[in-house]
């Protein structure tokens, strides 16, 4: 599915990613962990194209096809979503709003017909129900004044929304409370599929309790300078990450 | 100097321009060296107004003209007035709009043209005690038009007179409102939205003067500018001695989409009380980059997203309209501009 091969990528000059090489085939849920400063969000951003980024050298694909030569949108709707680290707040436009246009463009960019108003209020009373979302609050302005726990929640609800096929999830750990924790994971769990794939992005081993992963990358120095089964987080866990800052 | 004088004598040196303070930005004498000839009077159909279909009182202007719009003591009205530009002549229109106690008024003003005209328009706006009044201004001027439309607004003690201005420029388009202001638990709303593309320039200039205590003013101005566009907003609000306890706010934010865009804008807080509350905020800016990284990250294509994004910002302003239909009219009309 996913296939990252030698990838540099610079910000601002500095080259953050310095030979990232990655592969997560349909149907996986790859983490990836890493001390802070690593290059995590950087390589969620080059995925996602957000501008200021620089690659450098190397490539990826998605399915084969270069998904570093698409606009951002176009890689959105291919399927690839990020659950940002740090949401941004869009002032003055409702969520349902917003979701209901990024639907909406996505199902145009592919060809297919768009929802109906009625079909997307019962999908979202629906995803928000499972995600024990407030419906008012999906009336309110996208993350204007949520809290940081709001937030990431709303990141998954938006992927519940746009069930998309590539998902990347950056510190969604971040900022929630264990019984917060389990709703968001299962929200993720329940996209979990075998044509889809995940890389889940997290500092701390805790989230990976709920959502197992396949495999476990860590990400210092710009390269992946481990790899291995769910036991690597519970060593990293355990031994932290001074053995491989300083083999990057 | 002014442009009225000049039109009535025919002599370009009453133009206001760049030696008048309050016209620094918005220069006639530099701009038109020689006055287009006087209109001639039309007599065609000037087609729907913007605001047509939301009331049966209809005024309409055509190169000049008088106009008196009259409502009798708590009586309630709904009205539109059309200021119409045909040809690329100069004239010259005069709006008396009269409020009796208590009387209510929705006016719909819209300004049209449809080439190189020179039209200026005189309202004279008085409200009695406890007349309410909302006007709405859609100038939709045509781009090379030169527009100048100046108010003057007597309110009496609880009167409450709600403005929102909604332009889109000219080669050059002035919309000016000057509120005598006496306090007594009058209140005034004294809003506008700019959005510019082009070479179009609008001006939004506003004066208040609270003379008496307990006096309320509140101003939400926001413009969005593209291309070579440029937007002016002079506002001022006087607090004289003795005009305790007023509350006014003054907000102007605006965003520059171009490096070519212009933004001049003058905020003036004059205050000579002692006990008011007075706030006042002024940005000018470029859209919010990372928002639009994260609209397009969830697939909406760049253009939709700036759209959204600046339907959003100006919508703050559209939204404090008391008259639900108006808001209507002007959201579908920013929408299509935006997306035009
Ligand atoms: N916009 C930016 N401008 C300058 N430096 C940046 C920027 N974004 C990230 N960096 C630098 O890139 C490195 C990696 O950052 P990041 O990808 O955020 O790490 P992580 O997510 O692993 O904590 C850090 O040294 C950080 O300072
Ligand atoms: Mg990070």
């Amino acid at each position: 599915m996913l296939s990252i091969s030698n990838l540099h990528a610079a910000v601002e000059g500095k080259e953050i990613l310095k030979g990232l090489t990655l592969d997560v085939p349909a149907g996986e849920v790859h983490a990836i962990m890493g001390p802070n400063g690593a290059g995590k969000s950087t390589l969620s951003y080059v995925l996602t194209g957000r501008q200021g980024y620089e690659i450098t050298g190397g490539g990826t694909t998605l399915d084969g096809e270069d998904l570093l030569a698409l606009e951002p949108n176009e890689r959105a709707a291919r399927g690839v979503f990020l659950s940002f680290q740090y949401p941004l707040e869009i002032p003055g436009v409702p969520a349902l709003t917003f979701i209901r246009t990024a639907l909406n463009a996505q199902k145009k960019a592919r060809g297919e017909p768009e929802i109906t108003a009625p079909a997307f209020l019962k999908l979202a009373r629906e995803k928000a129900a499972l995600l024990k979302i407030d419906f008012d609050m999906l009336k309110r302005a996208l993350n204007v004044g949520f809290s940081g726990g709001e937030k990431k929640r709303m990141e998954i609800f938006q992927m519940a929304m746009l069930s998309p096929r590539f998902l990347i999830l950056d510190e969604t750990d971040s900022g929630l409370d264990i019984d917060a924790l389990r709703i968001v994971s299962e929200g993720v769990n329940a996209l979990r599929s075998p044509d889809r794939a995940m890389l889940v992005i997290t500092h701390y081993q805790r989230l990976l309790d709920y959502i197992k992963p396949d495999r476990v990358h860590v990400l210092a120095g710009g390269r992946i300078v481990a790899s291995g089964g769910p036991e690597l987080a519970l060593e990293l866990e355990r031994d932290g990450y001074d053995r491989y800052a300083r083999a990057a | 100097m002014s442009l009225a004088t000049a039109l009535r004598t025919r002599d370009v040196t009453e133009l206001p321009g760049k030696r008048d303070e309050a016209w620094r930005w918005t220069d006639l004498r530099g701009l038109i060296r020689v006055l287009p000839a006087p209109s001639e009077r039309f007599e065609g159909d000037v087609g729907q107004g913007p605001f047509d279909r939301l009331a049966d009182d209809h005024h309409v202007l055509v190169n000049g003209g008088e106009a008196r719009i009259d409502v009798a003591a708590g009586k309630k009205a709904l009205a539109v007035l059309r200021l119409v530009s045909r040809g690329a002549g100069a004239h010259a229109s005069r709006v008396t709009v009269n409020l009796a106690a208590g009387a209510r008024l929705r006016l719909l003003e819209s300004y049209e043209s449809d080439g190189a005209s020179l039209a200026q328009t005189t309202l004279v706006i008085m409200l009695a005690e406890g007349a309410v009044l909302e006007r709405i201004v859609l100038a939709q001027d045509h781009e090379d038009a030169v527009s100048v439309s100046q108010a003057d607004v007597l309110l009496a003690p609880t009167a409450d007179f709600g403005q929102t201005v909604v332009a889109s420029g000219s080669r050059r388009q002035r919309i000016e409102t000057v509120v005598a202001h006496p306090g007594g638990r009058a209140s005034v709303r004294l809003d506008g939205v700019y959005l510019l593309d082009g070479k179009r320039h609008s001006d939004h200039t506003t004066v208040v003067t609270h003379t008496g205590v307990d006096g309320v003013t509140n101003q939400l101005v926001k413009g969005v500018v593209r291309d070579q566009a440029r937007g002016v907003f002079q506002g001022r609000i006087v607090v004289n001695e003795g005009a305790d306890r007023t509350d006014a706010r003054m907000g102007h934010h605006a965003q520059l989409l171009s490096d070519r865009a212009e933004v001049d804008a003058k905020p003036e807080l004059e205050i000579y009380a002692d006990d008011v509350s007075c706030a006042h905020g002024n940005t000018v800016g470029a859209m919010d980059e990372d928002a639009l990284f994260y609209a397009r990250q969830r697939g909406i294509p760049e253009a939709e997203a700036r759209a959204m994004l600046t339907e959003a910002f100006i919508g703050q302003v559209i939204d404090r309209i008391w008259f639900e239909a108006a808001r209507r009219v002007l959201r579908t009309w920013a929408g299509k501009r935006l997306r035009g």
